[in-house]
């Protein structure tokens, strides 16, 4: 169920009424399964571009589609779209608020009016596969780790057995581990139930090795849209509009021009090290 | 006498359940004893709940022990009528730079501090344009904060607590929502006022690379100091690192890659530079 978005722009009016675009004709198709990363400095529109996805905000003009139908159709159903693209917030463990971790998680498919048995089935399969342990379930949420609250967050989205899952900035603040592990469960999610991912990032490394393809924003619009090797191609580009490219690229764009023969669109450290190891092999 | 001094301090917090009653208590910080020397840059690690930002609120005497004591320039943080002398002498910065600003312009909200002091007002302008100018903000002073970037709403934060004339500024985690520039510009600052105006720095994060320049690195675990040493000491040991949640720098991930694949290079390389020698063997 691919989401297609045609000639999509954003304006809103600021606090001095002045126009702001904040997404200026943003034309993307998102294939099933795709594992997306979208970077971009502060402002450049990122997640504006991610709340037009579930109908949260509404193009000025342009259409969105989802499985080929128009979201900004009269009778089209806004509440069926946002049970099928998950969208998890920046630190979303600010919005739990059950007194424990399994009624949080119940929450959302409870409102969509299913039967009891069917919510906790969904509840309980969504904490299992974020790796939530059983002996928890009943406890506060509020008693649990940084990255363990947001594995809940995270859960009580999943529990809408949404077909995409939009996460803005999922790791931030967490410890590297947390970091790691977070990044794993997507990674699973995309590779284990097909489930397309869109992931809003601002480190670089962590889309580097993750993602199948970037979409770099600046001002609105999309800049590049590529794979991570073309994308970090522009390295040069990219810290012009407040990014970067992975530590490991620098690298080998130095070994490069002290005229040693390495592959430098390596982003990954793996890559790198392959790279490297080659040149004392021959 | 260092200017920020911990003597066995210990905070514990008692842990209620729904109906108020005592559930445990939950030792912090436990028994951590620190002497920062002053102009020097400390940088403190750990995953998230291992008592860091908790140590760092002791500091500017948001908590106070329970057990043992921390003095500050001199100063019991204990002692209530040296409270705001504390909070002047050790500022601190934050992660979330929207949480910090006040003003409707920039120069306003960095003279909010010196004029709650009691600063006359032809020095509260002095302190706002060398503090401005001290970050690289002063170009921007006529801004409203929501028209700046992540990075360059930081640094106005910082340039805030610089205009209170501080010995020592606390970052807690104060890059944890910025962009790869962002990042930079934020670190780069600290680092200028620490070499330029002989601030002492300690920079709590989950960045790994932003600390490569400490003069030293505490990294907590459980509430208690599980590891001291220069940068290069603490990253030479990637698999003690990672026992703890935490990670090393990129770079150096890739050199201990490289060594565990047999490439003779020195373990701890913490710089592009260092690991572009070590492979050239220049």
């Amino acid at each position: 169920m691919p989401i297609i978005l045609d000639h999509v722009n954003y304006i809103y009016q600021d606090g001095g009424n002045e126009q702001v675009m904040a997404l200026k004709d943003i034309n993307l198709t998102i294939p099933d399964g795709q594992f997306i990363g979208i970077i971009g400095h502060t402002g450049s529109g990122k997640s504006t571009l991610v709340q037009h996805l579930n109908g949260l905000l509404k193009a000025t003009s342009g259409h969105i589609y989802y499985d080929g139908q128009d979201i900004y159709e009269k009778d089209y159903q806004l509440k069926d779209l946002r049970s099928k693209v998950g969208l998890v917030f920046q630190y979303p463990e600010h919005q739990l608020f059950e007194a424990d971790i399994f009624s949080d998680v119940c929450f959302g498919p409870k409102n969509l009016g299913l039967p009891k048995k069917d919510v906790e089935y969904r509840a309980f399969n969504a904490l299992r596969s974020v790796g939530m342990p059983e002996e928890l379930y009943y406890q506060s949420p509020f008693d649990l780790s940084g990255g363990q609250k947001r594995r809940v967050a995270i859960a009580g989205v999943l529990a809408m057995q949404p077909k995409v899952l939009v996460l803005d900035e999922p790791t931030a603040g967490l410890d590297p581990r947390g970091r790691d592990e977070i990044l794993g469960l997507i990674k699973d999610l995309q590779t284990g139930s097909n489930m397309t991912i869109i992931l809003v990032s601002h480190s670089m490394e962590d889309v580097a090795q993750y993602v199948d393809r970037i979409l770099v924003m600046d001002h609105g619009s999309i800049l590049y849209d590529g794979t991570p090797r073309e994308v970090f191609r522009h390295y040069k580009e990219l810290e012009t509009i407040g990014l970067a490219a992975p530590q490991v690229t620098y690298i080998m764009h130095e070994l490069k021009a002290k005229g040693l023969s390495v592959d430098e669109d390596a982003i990954t450290l793996n890559e790198a090290a392959d790279q490297i190891m080659n040149l004392f092999r021959r | 006498m260092g200017i920020v001094k911990t003597d066995e301090l210990v905070f514990e917090y008692i842990r209620r359940d729904e109906e108020g009653n005592v559930d445990g208590i939950t030792t912090a910080v436990d028994h951590v004893s620190l002497d920062v020397q002053p102009g020097s840059f400390i940088a403190i690690l750990g995953h998230n709940g291992s008592g860091k930002s908790t140590l760092a609120k002791h500091i500017n005497a948001i908590l106070s022990p329970t057990e043992g004591t921390v003095i500050v320039d001199g100063m019991d943080t204990t002692d209530d009528t040296k409270t705001w002398d504390i909070r002047q002498c050790a500022g601190m910065v934050f992660q979330n730079p929207d949480n910090q600003i006040i003003g409707q312009v920039v120069e306003e909200d960095v003279g909010f501090g010196p004029e709650n002091m009691g600063v006359p007002t032809k020095e509260i302008w002095e302190r706002v344009e060398e503090s401005l100018k001290a970050v690289g903000m002063y170009e921007f002073r006529k801004y409203s904060p929501g028209r700046l970037s992540g990075g360059q709403k930081q640094r106005v934060s910082i340039a805030g607590v610089l205009a209170m004339h501080p010995k020592v500024i606390i970052f807690d985690e104060p890059t944890a929502m910025l962009d790869p520039v962002g990042r930079k510009e934020v670190i780069r600052s600290a680092r200028a006022l620490n070499q330029v105006e002989g601030i002492t720095i300690i920079l709590i994060t989950h960045y790994m690379e932003e600390i490569v320049h400490a003069d030293q690195v505490f990294v907590m675990d459980q509430g208690k100091i599980a590891m001291k040493g220069t940068p290069r000491e603490i990253f030479s040991q990637v698999e003690k690192l990672r026992s703890l949640r935490l990670d090393v720098p990129q770079v150096t991930m890739l050199a201990h890659i490289l060594r565990k694949r047999g490439l003779q290079i020195p373990e701890g390389i913490l710089t592009r530079e260092e690991l572009i020698k070590a492979i050239c063997g220049d």
